[in-house]
């Protein structure tokens, strides 16, 4: 077992990665921060609506979308597979909602029936061109997050940016970011009280469907560096661990972005020092952040309660005992 | 709107994959003469050929019945979530052995993936986060624990770690001797348990404080379902794959859903279905010569699932579709027979037939329209068309109603004015406010609803428009096309 978990060499695997490993390894870092990021406030408003499994669901279904986008365009134009992953998305939220109204089928399992399905195609599609596809298995499973650097850096008037799918990534970061500032109101009140803003005059329907675009969006955007099921953990991480440390939206944001700094340099950490795929030592971090919270939230964590409800037992009964407990 | 854009988008995909898919085979299958291929398949002459026969036919078996009990309990994503979390205990049980030992990775997988699903609910009772996305977390994270542990199990020195990657998208070819035993244990252990506590399951399944109540264990029953499901989940693994083999669960016993509303049929359906979908997807795996096989055993369930989701007699899209259609073809005949009542009602039903123009404006339809509804109850033999006596005047035809007809129109109309009234007396509404909700049930009221609206109501006359009704008794007694409402029977109400 000690030849299996390698000793920690401070200097390897602490700061070697920020010293002379920076120009590999800061691309590394900022790739894994956008990826959490854009995917952590998509995810925040899928909490919101109780929609966390369609995102696993889109998550999965994106695939075979690449990868029939990838074999008609005959390469991995950005706006091939954006398409791909769009149609592949729009089509698993309504194939979901037809088969729930169509048959007695609960949405639960319309979901799990139609994103495993849609998955084993893109699996199999795969498998059949794998010469053809620049995708395999592996990717798909544990993404590609430590290889961004070895991509040809783009320029932009003159300017030279970095890799590709990091200045790629950061365009989508930003737009996400500018889409929620734009549109707070209308996502808060589509989110908490579709009747109230359908009689506002904003139609849920269509927040709806622009929110699955940008989850659509996101998700093809972190694939290839994340994989297909790591990217629900940084869908869902971040804003359930957010959910235990504020009530607050402006400062769940600012916690999501925290936490996504955290994901990212810790994973890179911790995969050098196990020698483990990044994406899931990113992942590994933010479930271990997220048990943390659990235990340790100033407010909602269980020591917390644990204290708040000893006191009340104990110290003052009359005005504890009969107080209900709101969260 | 939806729906067109929808079958576009299908069509498209279908479409665009074609080409290349044919040419794949085309490219892929010639080569490597899968009629020969097919044959050994069949003839289950190698010895490996039959482990992934009986390993699918265990895993399909397993997989239905615990995948039933998740689908009538909407905890399709339950069965996801443990199915992804089994992987760490995968890593950790090979860890544990050293090498590939079936009896090292159940137990190690089982352990995993009950912790994931009593963390979920852990996390759901104690802190604000909703159950979906402790799903979602749950199966995520744990899934990332399991993948860093088997990209260090990739860089380790270990023997036969080969068939590891195995666990992620199946291989049913990979299936040994041993599997296969521990694969019948458990399969037999679960189809005994189910069949030893039917009615404590079936209880749970259905109404949880029911079970509770009737002072079942019931959360000793919910962890005993939860206990077989990662057993379930631990048998298809091998030749499944963690990522797909929550689909093995929901998919089977959905298909069954959509055929049956009892659960006993319900478990032996998807039972069935889900060996169908096993031994299919390793057939076909086979042929392409050990291509995964989970992904192929998933699309086998989705097909079994389309037919039924089309073709169920009860719950079926298209069975449904074709009687919403006779339904609605059948409310247009009942239109017209009401509006050739009521033409009559205006003249005080003073002539038995009525003429087509007067037909038309009383349903506030161009001629030609009144005029093929009044072909098509004649077609049903509902009623025939007659020369007027004066038809040099108007140059048309008139309709008279059959008896059957004619008794169908007053029945119809009876149902209207008796709801009506029903509506005004009972239920409040104003007199104004009950017409349309009176359209609709008209057509679907039936003989003991009846009955019992007109003796709440007192046998009445009149509705709230103060036209008459026509009683079940006087159509019981009318034979005679000519009979007229409101000639009543005075003295005792009829007796029921």
């Amino acid at each position: 077992m000690n030849a299996f978990i390698p000793a920690f060499d401070v200097h390897e695997h602490l700061l070697w990665p920020w010293a002379e490993g920076l120009p590999v390894f800061g691309w590394v870092f900022l790739m894994g921060f956008l990826v959490c990021v854009a995917c952590g406030l998509v995810g925040q408003y899928l909490a919101l609506r109780r929609l966390a499994l369609v995102g696993d669901a889109i998550s999965h279904s994106v695939l075979p979308g690449l990868v029939v986008a990838f074999l008609i365009a005959g390469s991995r134009s950005s706006l091939a597979m954006l398409l791909g992953a769009l149609a592949a998305g729009f089509l698993t939220t309504v194939l979901i909602e037809w088969i729930h109204k169509n048959s007695r089928v609960k949405s639960d399992a319309a979901i799990g029936i139609v994103f495993s399905s849609l998955f084993a195609l893109g699996v199999i599609l795969i498998t059949l061109f794998a010469g053809q596809v620049d995708l395999d298995a592996d990717c798909v499973l544990y993404g590609e997050i430590g290889f961004v650097f070895t991509e040809e850096p783009v320029a932009l008037f003159g300017l030279v940016l970095g890799p590709l799918s990091v200045v790629r990534m950061a365009a989508v970061a930003l737009l996400v970011a500018v889409l929620i500032a734009v549109f707070y109101k209308e996502l808060l009140v589509t989110s908490f009280d579709a009747g109230l803003a359908r009689s506002l005059g904003i139609s849920p329907a269509l927040f709806h469907y622009g929110l699955m675009a940008v989850l659509s969006l996101t998700v093809v955007s972190a694939f290839r560096a994340v994989g297909a099921i790591l990217v629900i953990a940084m869908l869902i991480l971040p804003a359930a661990t957010a959910t235990l440390l504020t009530d607050r939206m402006g400062r769940a944001f600012a916690w999501i972005v925290t936490l996504a700094a955290l994901y990212s340099i810790g994973g890179v950490h911790l995969a050098l020092w196990l020698n483990a795929s990044t994406a899931a030592s990113m992942t590994v971090v933010a479930l271990g952040l997220f048990f943390l919270a659990w235990v340790l939230a100033p407010q909602k964590g269980l020591l917390a309660k644990a204290f708040h409800r000893r006191r009340r037992e104990h110290g003052e009964p009359a005005a504890g005992s009969s107080a209900p407990e709101t969260f | 709107m939806r729906r067109a854009l929808l079958w576009t988008l299908a069509g498209a995909l279908v479409l665009a994959a074609a080409p290349v898919l044919s040419g794949a085979q085309i490219s892929d299958l010639s080569e490597l003469d899968w009629r020969e291929q097919a044959l050994r398949f069949l003839s289950l002459r190698d010895a490996s050929v039959r482990y992934a026969l009986f390993g699918s036919l265990l895993l399909g078996l397993s997989c239905g019945l615990l995948g039933s009990f998740l689908v009538v309990r909407k905890l399709a994503l339950v069965g996801d979530a443990l199915s992804h979390a089994v992987l760490p205990g995968v890593a950790i049980g090979f860890l544990w052995a050293q090498t590939k030992d079936p009896v090292a990775i159940f137990v190690g997988a089982t352990v995993a993936g009950l912790l994931g699903t009593v963390l979920v609910g852990l996390i759901r009772q104690t802190t604000p986060v909703k159950e979906d996305s402790a799903l979602g977390l749950i199966l995520a994270g744990f899934y990332g624990l399991g993948a860093v542990l088997f990209s260090m199990i990739q860089k380790q020195p270990l023997g036969d770690q080969a068939g590891l990657n195995a666990f992620l998208f199946g291989q049913a070819s990979a299936l040994s001797a041993e599997d296969i035993r521990l694969m019948a244990v458990i399969t037999v252990l679960c189809v005994l348990l189910i069949v030893l506590f039917y009615k404590q399951l079936l209880a749970v399944s259905f109404d949880f404080g029911f079970a509770k109540a009737i002072g079942l264990p019931a959360n000793l029953f919910h962890y005993l379902v939860l206990a077989l499901l990662a057993f379930a989940v631990v048998i298809a693994l091998q030749a499944v794959g963690v990522v797909l083999v929550s689909a093995m669960l929901i998919t089977p016993a959905a298909t069954a859903y959509l055929l049956t509303d009892r659960l006993h049929r319900m478990l032996l359906y998807a039972a069935l279905f889900g060996m169908a979908a096993g031994v299919l997807g390793a057939f076909i795996s086979f042929l392409g010569h050990n291509l995964p096989t989970g992904p192929f055993m998933v699309l086998a369930a989705t097909v079994l699932f389309a037919a039924a989701f089309f073709l169920a007699p009860r719950h079926g899209w298209l069975p449904r579709r074709l009687r919403r259609q006779s339904q609605r073809q059948q409310i247009a005949l009942e239109n017209t027979l009401k509006a050739v009542y009521h033409v009559r009602e205006e003249s005080g039903f003073a002539t038995d037939a009525v003429s087509l123009e007067a037909l038309a404006r009383r349903m506030n339809k161009p001629l030609p329209e009144a005029e093929a509804a009044a072909g098509k109850l004649v077609r049903q033999n509902l009623a025939e068309l007659r020369e007027p006596h004066d038809k040099a005047l108007t140059g048309e035809y008139e309709l008279l109603l059959q008896p059957v007809g004619w008794k169908r129109a007053c029945e119809v109309v009876r149902n209207h004015r008796l709801w009506e009234l029903y509506l005004t007396h009972e239920a409040d509404y104003a007199s104004d406010h009950v017409h349309e909700d009176a359209e609709v049930i008209e057509h679907v009221l039936g003989a003991n609803a009846v009955r019992r609206l007109e003796r709440l109501l007192d046998f009445p006359q009149r509705d709230p428009h103060g036209r008459l009704i026509p009683s079940t008794r006087d159509l019981e007694e009318l034979g005679v096309a000519t009979a007229v409402p409101g000639e009543r029977h005075t003295g005792e109400p009829p007796r029921l």
